[in-house]
């Protein structure tokens, strides 16, 4: 409460924002004071974004108004927020990643001694910041080559080299580990202390509480309500933040692990630059259970995952799904298997965004049916061959066998019908009648004996199409149909959407427009929806709101109690100890732990996920209750 | 202050590749002069400058582009209208009703120079408009520039106009043939036209701009990430508009010298493909200018041995010579070069948000 003697900084009066279809801002009204670290928490589509952009300049407000210091501004652009001292860290990091931070830093307001840059003074100004603010960084640093935790840092050096009084943070912890979370924090306060004010945009009720000196919830484009750490809970937050009463636990009940379904056998694998960051890993998910693997992101997690998806090639080891050896398998086939992935990018490897919702859910279904219909034209060319050539052998053996019947037996047989011994002798006259006989016969007997070829071949089709089809369609493959039935799969679609609460206008709606939250329920509803025995789920609630977070969980859970393997990778120990039964710690791409759930505390897991030996820290409590 | 120009490893490795086949050629002229004897060895040297230089100032105006985020497969075309216009001016500045200073041959052809240079630059600036302005994809917009320069230089060619006077040598050779090795030298630094002296100059220049000044930095970055350097107050399309400016130019510049410098005559489609040889070449020099300069020389270089070669009379059909310089480039770029990275946002156009 200190802080709101404070003078107020900055203050946005009735702000109104309309979007063709949205009211983005509806009557927003808030203040920022001096050295206050203001929480902006809301559920994605709230408004917060909106309210944000308007106060940096990218839109303009349809009525009300934005005070800074006292005096009413409107800023054409983002330049001139700038320069008025308003600084942003954008959940994308706008820095260039083949310069140095230094670069990155001085761009647009560079320091320069005649027409020349002076990188060197850039660097010092850099190092004196960085000093000042306690945010260590080193200005010769390639971007690239630096962890998203200290590219944050970089971001926020920029708008202090622009001399930001207000410093808007963006779903700035979304990318970051646990470990980063924590130093951010340091780094929000010390700021604060400094003078500067900060405006925390967030959906996670535990930072807010962590960090912020004051919260301003926001829903549906209105405020709904201002509050302190203090006064609240995150119960009380959430229930804000969604309009209802939200479980924050996941409810579940003990597993009842069965059959193997997912066994890893000493498997490792290279990232793309050729370093070794999975080693050695062996783990097994059983039917019905969750086996959770916790790290700080960057431990070969994904790598891990992207190895067991088909996505990257092992280079030694083995896995197995369902007793069936995958090891270096296509995508696909291990698709087919029964196994489902919810990728940790989902708008990289989850979906695509110019694809309809609907498109977007049989992404990897559309070529079995009924989305990928019949006629089977593809597999037309190899009946059809198949067909021809069993009825023409068979035409040809009983043409043959009728022609030495009738050249034989029946024509000397006709012949003497009308007293001709030699046809050579009788003279054209009297063969006209015996010739006759025998054209009808001829073109009666190839109807006949055509008939009975399609007949034959025909049933030799029906009894080879189960034999060799698979065959075929594997070889094709794996399509049911090359014809898109997009009925079935609007009709698949809609059930989906309505099962897993995607919020769309229609399914015919791009995905890259929904909300992250809904992007995510469209990638769980098709992964689930194809009720898969072994589930990969990889940073599954990322970036995403409360509400859309609490379903996601609940469908995790009621995945493994229909008896799903769930392997469930996350850098958010919250959701590892919330979800998981049994736990895998994994660090610098080794599996240092696995152990029960209930029997490990959070303390444990975050030094295991540090490094420390498994041994020392899971003799610990047996010691403190000795 | 060369050596510590840029900014990656790989660019250090261009500069040292660079270096190597620098000493390698030194080395290839000494042995070839025993064999082949001076005046052989100089020719193809000549021969390999005159080469170079329309392909090197090619390279850079496709780095001015490309580093702007705007691929320009347009620049043989801006150099064959460049061509023609330092060409035409030069022939009508000396025909009648023209002021006696203009005739003057020094004034005449640095104002047809100027003249094919800025027609070079407006070229630029259409495909900045074609491709910033009004988005149109950015293959397309260079390839209308190409079949605009090739029709219209072609609709508008007089046959049998012909120049008077092209651009002198600048320093004439001051070593007579008895002062031995350095008059050989001297016929290769002496004896070259203003534009091939300010190639040189440019190439130097244009590397310090842009790793040592704001200019170039706001460049590399708006080819790399254009909406990072648009938050930060950079005005993109500004500074697209004025690189094309640039860019247009730089192969207006190589344009003019072939008329103006090298042949001194207009001939229909005379730029040949060099437009695109100069865009492998600056694919070859990894978007740096001193990169590309070397693979210029090397194309060059390909080029003086290949019209020597046909001088030899080797019983190799003339066609097949003829490809060495064009099956060198594919060569290089395909076995040495191995993997450029270009700048991250180049071709894709920028939308303010």
């Amino acid at each position: 409460m200190q802080a709101n003697t404070k003078n107020v900084v900055l203050e946005v009066q009735n702000i109104t924002k309309q979007f063709p279809g949205v009211l983005a801002n509806d009557n927003v009204s808030m203040k920022l004071h001096e050295g206050e670290i203001l929480a902006l928490l809301g559920e994605n589509g709230a408004g917060k974004s909106t309210l944000m952009n308007i106060i940096y300049g990218l839109y303009h407000a349809d009525s009300g108004s934005v005070m800074l210091n006292g005096r009413e501004v409107h800023f054409a652009s983002p330049r001139e927020a700038i320069h008025s001292g308003i600084g942003m860290v954008h959940q994308h990091f706008q820095l260039i990643p083949v310069m140095t931070v230094a670069e990155n830093i001085v761009l647009g307001e560079e320091v320069t001694n005649g027409i020349f840059l002076d990188m060197a003074e850039a660097a010092r100004r850099v190092r004196e910041l960085s000093e000042q603010h306690n945010l260590a960084v080193d200005p010769d640093a390639l971007i690239e080559d630096l962890p998203v935790g200290i590219q944050q840092r970089v971001e926020i050096i920029k708008a202090l080299y622009r001399d930001a009084q207000i410093l808007i943070l963006d779903e700035p912890t979304a990318v970051l580990t646990p470990q980063e979370v924590q130093e951010l924090f340091k780094i929000m306060r010390n700021l604060a202390a400094r003078g500067v004010s900060i405006i925390f945009i967030t959906h996670k009720l535990k930072e807010v509480l962590a960090v912020a000196h004051r919260i301003v919830v926001m829903r549906g484009g209105r405020v709904v309500g201002t509050t302190t750490p203090q006064e609240s809970t995150e119960a009380s937050l959430a229930a804000m933040m969604v309009g209802r009463e939200v479980l924050l636990r996941v409810e579940k009940s003990p597993a009842h692990p069965e059959d193997i379904i997912l066994e890893v056998d000493g498997l490792s694998a290279e990232d793309d630059r050729g370093h070794m960051v999975v080693r050695n890993v062996s783990l097994q998910v059983r039917a019905g259970e969750v086996l959770g693997v916790a790290g700080v992101q960057g431990n070969g997690q994904t790598e891990l995952v992207e190895v067991l998806t088909g996505l990257r090639r092992a280079s030694s080891g083995s896995f197995q799904i369902r007793g069936r050896l995958l090891t270096n398998a296509s995508p696909r086939a291990i698709t087919s298997a029964g196994s489902g992935h919810i990728p940790e990018d989902r708008q990289r490897y989850g979906m695509v965004k110019s694809y309809t919702v609907a498109e977007n859910l049989v992404l990897n279904t559309y070529y079995t049916k009924p989305f990928a219909s019949d006629p089977n034209w593809r597999m037309l060319p190899f009946f059809g061959a198949a067909y021809t050539a069993v009825a023409l052998i068979s035409f040809g053996v009983m043409a043959l066998i009728w022609n030495t019947l009738w050249d034989n037996a029946l024509w000397p047989l006709v012949l003497g019908l009308f007293g001709i011994t030699d046809p050579a002798e009788a003279g054209r006259e009297a063969m006209s009648t015996p010739n006759l006989i025998g054209l009808i016969v001829l073109i009666v007997l190839t109807l006949l004996l055509g008939s009975v070829a399609h007949q034959i071949a025909v049933r030799v089709m029906r009894w080879l199409r189960p034999h060799v089809e698979p065959r075929l369609r594997h070889m094709l493959g794996g399509s049911d149909g090359l014809v898109f039935n997009y009925d079935a799969v609007d009709r698949y679609a809609e059930r989906l959407v309505k099962e897993y609460d995607i919020r769309t206008p229609s399914v015919q709606t791009p995905g890259g427009s929904l909300s992250g939250g809904n992007q995510q329920k469209m990638v769980v509803a098709r992964e689930f929806g194809r009720s898969p025995k072994l589930l990969i789920a990889a940073q599954p609630t990322r970036g995403i709101d409360v509400g859309s977070i609490e379903f996601i969980h609940q469908r995790i859970v009621a995945q493994r109690d229909a008896g799903a393997a769930v392997l469930l990778v996350s850098a958010e120990l919250d959701e590892i100890t919330a979800l998981s039964d049994r736990i895998a710690v994994i660090y610098k791409g080794e599996i240092v732990a696995t152990v029960p759930a209930d029997t490990v505390t959070r303390e444990q897991l975050g030094l295991l996920m540090a490094g420390a030996s498994a041994e020392d820290v899971l003799r610990a409590p047996a010691e403190a209750i000795a | 202050m060369l050596s510590n120009m840029t900014t990656t490893a790989s660019n250090n490795r261009t500069i040292l590749t660079t270096a190597i086949g620098a000493v390698l050629a030194v080395a290839a002229a000494f042995a070839a002069a025993s064999f082949a004897g001076p005046a052989t060895v100089v020719a193809v040297i000549n021969a390999s400058i005159r080469g170079t230089v329309p392909i090197a100032l090619g390279a850079m105006s496709g780095i001015f582009s490309e580093r702007s985020a705007i691929v320009n497969i347009g620049i043989e075309g801006m150099m064959l209208i460049a061509a023609y216009v330092g060409f035409m001016l030069n022939v009508f500045l000396s025909g009648p009703n023209i002021p006696a200073f203009l005739q003057y041959e020094p004034v005449r052809l640095m104002v047809a120079l100027a003249g094919g240079v800025f027609v070079g630059g407006l070229m630029g600036l259409l495909h900045a408009l074609l491709s910033v302005r009004f988005k149109v994809d950015q293959i397309i917009s260079g390839t209308v520039i190409n079949t605009l320069a090739l029709g219209l230089t072609g609709y508008l060619y007089l046959a049998g106009a012909t120049t008077s006077g092209r651009l002198p040598p600048l320093i004439a050779n001051p070593f007579d043939e008895s002062a031995g090795v350095a008059y050989w030298i001297g016929e290769i630094i002496f004896n070259k036209g203003i534009i091939t002296y300010l190639t040189v100059i440019l190439i130097i220049a244009i590397t310090i701009a842009l790793f040592r000044t704001a200019w170039g930095l706001r460049t590399r970055a708006i080819g790399e990430h254009p909406r990072a350097a648009d938050t930060l107050g950079v005005n993109v399309y500004r500074l697209q508009y004025f690189n094309l400016f640039i860019s247009g130019c730089m192969a207006g510049l190589g344009g003019v010298f072939l008329t103006l410098e090298a042949v001194g005559s207009f001939e229909r489609g005379m730029t040949s493909g060099r437009g695109f040889i100069a865009l492998a070449v600056m694919i070859f020099g990894k978007w740096h200018p001193l990169g590309a300069a070397a693979g210029a020389l090397l194309f060059g270089f390909a080029t003086a041995l290949q019209g020597q070669l046909q001088f030899f009379g080797i019983n190799i059909p003339h066609q097949f010579i003829g490809m060495l310089p064009y099956l060198l480039t594919v060569i290089v770029l395909a076995g040495f070069v191995g993997r450029a990275r270009p700048p991250a946002h180049d071709g894709v156009p920028y939308e303010v948000e």
